[in-house]
């Protein structure tokens, strides 16, 4: 039969380290996934992935089992990710001035007609990644986890920690800092 | 610009473009490998570490109270202060009362 997470957990905390590494294989897909929506060079990708699994290792033993470890799992995740996000906010870009050609491309068949511009363009994609990157670190993860991965405001609470009041505000303001960042885009690329 | 219709289309864009989930080769062996270099958390470590952090706060509260003690003990052998502030705020008063006798 096979072992669950919590046999596994279990020989962890009786002192087994290895028995962590069938989680890390188990879970490390989505813990990757979850860090490439917050950083984009790969680099930075595997070292928070790192951080991400060392902490799930050192706070093994609070994990309580009442809800299943995945969950514990992408909590701790998710606010790994938020520090790396305040602890790289500097490095944002200012403006959308350095668009690349098929960016430029992109936005003017928009402007022309926006039902010429495909959404499942690369353009598209490297354009939301570039408009992220301008976002303040708690308007990024609220727009990552409430728009593009579509999560309830009490899914965003659980994984943040935040209250789910803390949630709506940070949401709303989320919300105008994107249009401010969009009009600043339109701003630099037509005006 | 149709600023709406352009902040649905990126985020449209975002929802069919998901980050891929691929994992680089042998990156559990990394992590193992990190972790064996951090140590395993065992209770009776945890325990130890803070009682040895422990020990150096009181040991500077032993020596504290060791000192505050003894001068207390070295104040007690000379005239209490409130004894002669006492003294000098009655002192008309026990006059007037032995001039009575």
């Amino acid at each position: 039969m096979e072992k669950t997470d919590q046999d596994y957990i279990n020989a962890v905390l009786g002192g087994d380290a290895q028995s962590f590494e069938p989680l890390v294989v188990r879970y490390q897909p989505r813990i990757f996934a979850t860090a490439r929506r917050y950083a984009r060079k790969e680099s930075e990708v595997e070292d928070i992935v790192q951080e991400i699994w060392l902490k799930a290792f050192s706070k093994l033993g609070t994990f309580r089992g009442d809800a299943p470890f995945e969950h514990w799992l992408m909590r701790l995740a998710v606010r790994t990710c938020y520090d790396f996000l305040r602890g790289h906010q500097r490095n944002r870009e200012s403006s959308f001035t350095e668009l690349s050609e098929p960016e430029t491309d992109w936005l003017d068949r928009f402007a022309a007609d926006p039902e010429k511009a495909p959404e499942d363009e690369d353009a598209a994609r490297m354009l939301i990644n570039r408009l992220m990157d301008q976002l303040s670190p708690p308007a990024r993860l609220v727009i990552q986890l409430l728009e593009i991965e579509e999560k309830s405001v009490k899914e965003i609470a659980a994984l943040t920690g935040w209250s789910v009041p803390l949630v709506k505000v940070r949401a709303f303001r989320a919300r105008a800092e994107m249009k401010k960042c969009l009009s600043r885009l339109a701003r630099d690329k037509y005006v | 610009m149709q600023l709406d219709v352009l902040e649905q289309k990126l985020v449209n864009a975002a929802r069919k473009h998901p980050p891929g989930d691929h994992v680089p080769y042998a990156f559990e062996k990394r992590i193992m490998a990190r972790l064996a270099e951090v140590g395993i958390p065992d209770g009776w470590f945890l325990w130890s570490r803070a009682l040895w952090r422990a020990a150096v706060p009181c040991l500077l509260l032993v020596i504290f109270s060791g000192l505050w003690s003894s001068n207390s003990m070295n104040a007690a052998n000379t005239v209490d202060f409130s004894q002669q502030l006492e003294n000098t705020v009655l002192a008309e008063l026990n006059q007037n009362l032995e001039n009575s006798w």
